[in-house]
């Protein structure tokens, strides 16, 4: 493709201000990642602070069942590969071959939120309701509110995928798909504190 | 070619074997902190102590071979919101197990 100087100069100008655009999005996303971090920082000391507190009611030690934990746990470090992976795919602008790993992600995110359900239906059979002490109302609020972002999470790769499927690698699906690998990689370190200090210490 | 080459400059974050070393690293920091409690093989202090490096460890290995904190635009913007969000997370956590350690009083 023959261009004049001109032309040149005036489209890379262009897409300059463009891609400095999506940038400056990127880093308003990771303001938001951070803020998240407090919302949790926030729930981590509520809980820490009841932990001990059974009100007589059943203890984590009693009720928490270690295998299916092990599982979601393996299950959403994996989903955190695949979604890098989606973003490397998009990176060498194989649309098919990152459409397919964000599928890969969401079934996995999809299977990490059944097991969470499963374990919370479990809990409230057993006896431990959020009205049942200071320890699981603090410990149904912290989980609970990880597992509703996961299901966020959800919702939006979804969307984005068919977005995806319409439009293709734009500068604009680019930053969603960079935004949500990052959303995704933050709800796996989320959970990796929520792993240690909830369940690991619980049932130490 | 060029173009590609252009496009590893802005967007290109790691490459597969980046991830597969952290996504290994990720699963070795995983099953460490198991074992340890599953056995019972230290004493408790040692246990929490080394169970909580583990999580502190893995969250660095998402940072920098997953969410490649180190190569956003020039002025990291992102790392200096970060170490802010960790310095607020850090004082509301210890500062609320530590006032609450009165309560015993």
């Amino acid at each position: 493709m023959q261009m004049t100087q001109h032309d040149h100069g005036h489209a890379h100008d262009h897409e300059h201000g463009h891609e400095e655009h999506e940038q400056l999005k990127v880093l308003g996303f990771w303001i938001f990642v951070v803020t998240d971090c407090i919302l949790f920082g926030s729930l981590f000391a509520t809980f820490a602070v009841l932990m001990h507190n059974y009100a007589g009611g059943p203890t984590g030690k009693e009720l928490f069942e270690l295998p299916g934990i092990i599982a979601s746990t393996f299950i959403l470090l994996t989903s955190s590969f695949t979604s890098g992976l989606a973003v490397l795919a998009m990176n060498k602008g194989k649309v098919k071959e990152m459409i397919s790993w964000l599928a890969v992600t969401a079934v996995l995110g999809l299977a990490f939120v059944v097991l969470e359900i499963n374990e919370f239906t479990h809990l409230v059979h057993e006896g431990a309701t959020m009205a049942t002490s200071a320890f699981w109302s603090a410990f149904f609020t912290l989980v609970g509110t990880h597992g509703l972002h996961v299901s966020v999470g959800l919702f939006w790769m979804v969307a984005l995928m068919i977005q995806l499927k319409r439009r293709g690698i734009t500068p604009v699906t680019r930053r969603k798909v960079t935004n949500l690998s990052l959303y995704w990689h933050f709800l796996d370190v989320v959970w990796i504190f929520l792993f240690t200090v909830v369940y690991l210490l619980g049932v130490m | 070619m060029t173009q590609h080459e252009h496009h590893g400059d802005h967007h290109n974050h790691g490459s597969l074997k980046s991830y597969v070393i952290g996504f290994i690293l990720s699963i070795v920091l995983t099953i460490i902190p198991l074992v340890l409690v599953m056995n019972s093989m230290l004493s408790k202090t040692a246990t929490v102590i080394t169970i909580m490096v583990m999580a502190i460890l893995q969250f660095v290995v998402q940072l920098f071979f997953f969410m490649h904190i180190r190569e956003g635009e020039k002025p990291r913007y992102n790392v200096q919101t970060l170490v802010l969000g960790l310095v607020i997370v850090f004082t509301i956590i210890a500062g609320s197990i530590w006032i609450m350690t009165f309560n015993k009083y």
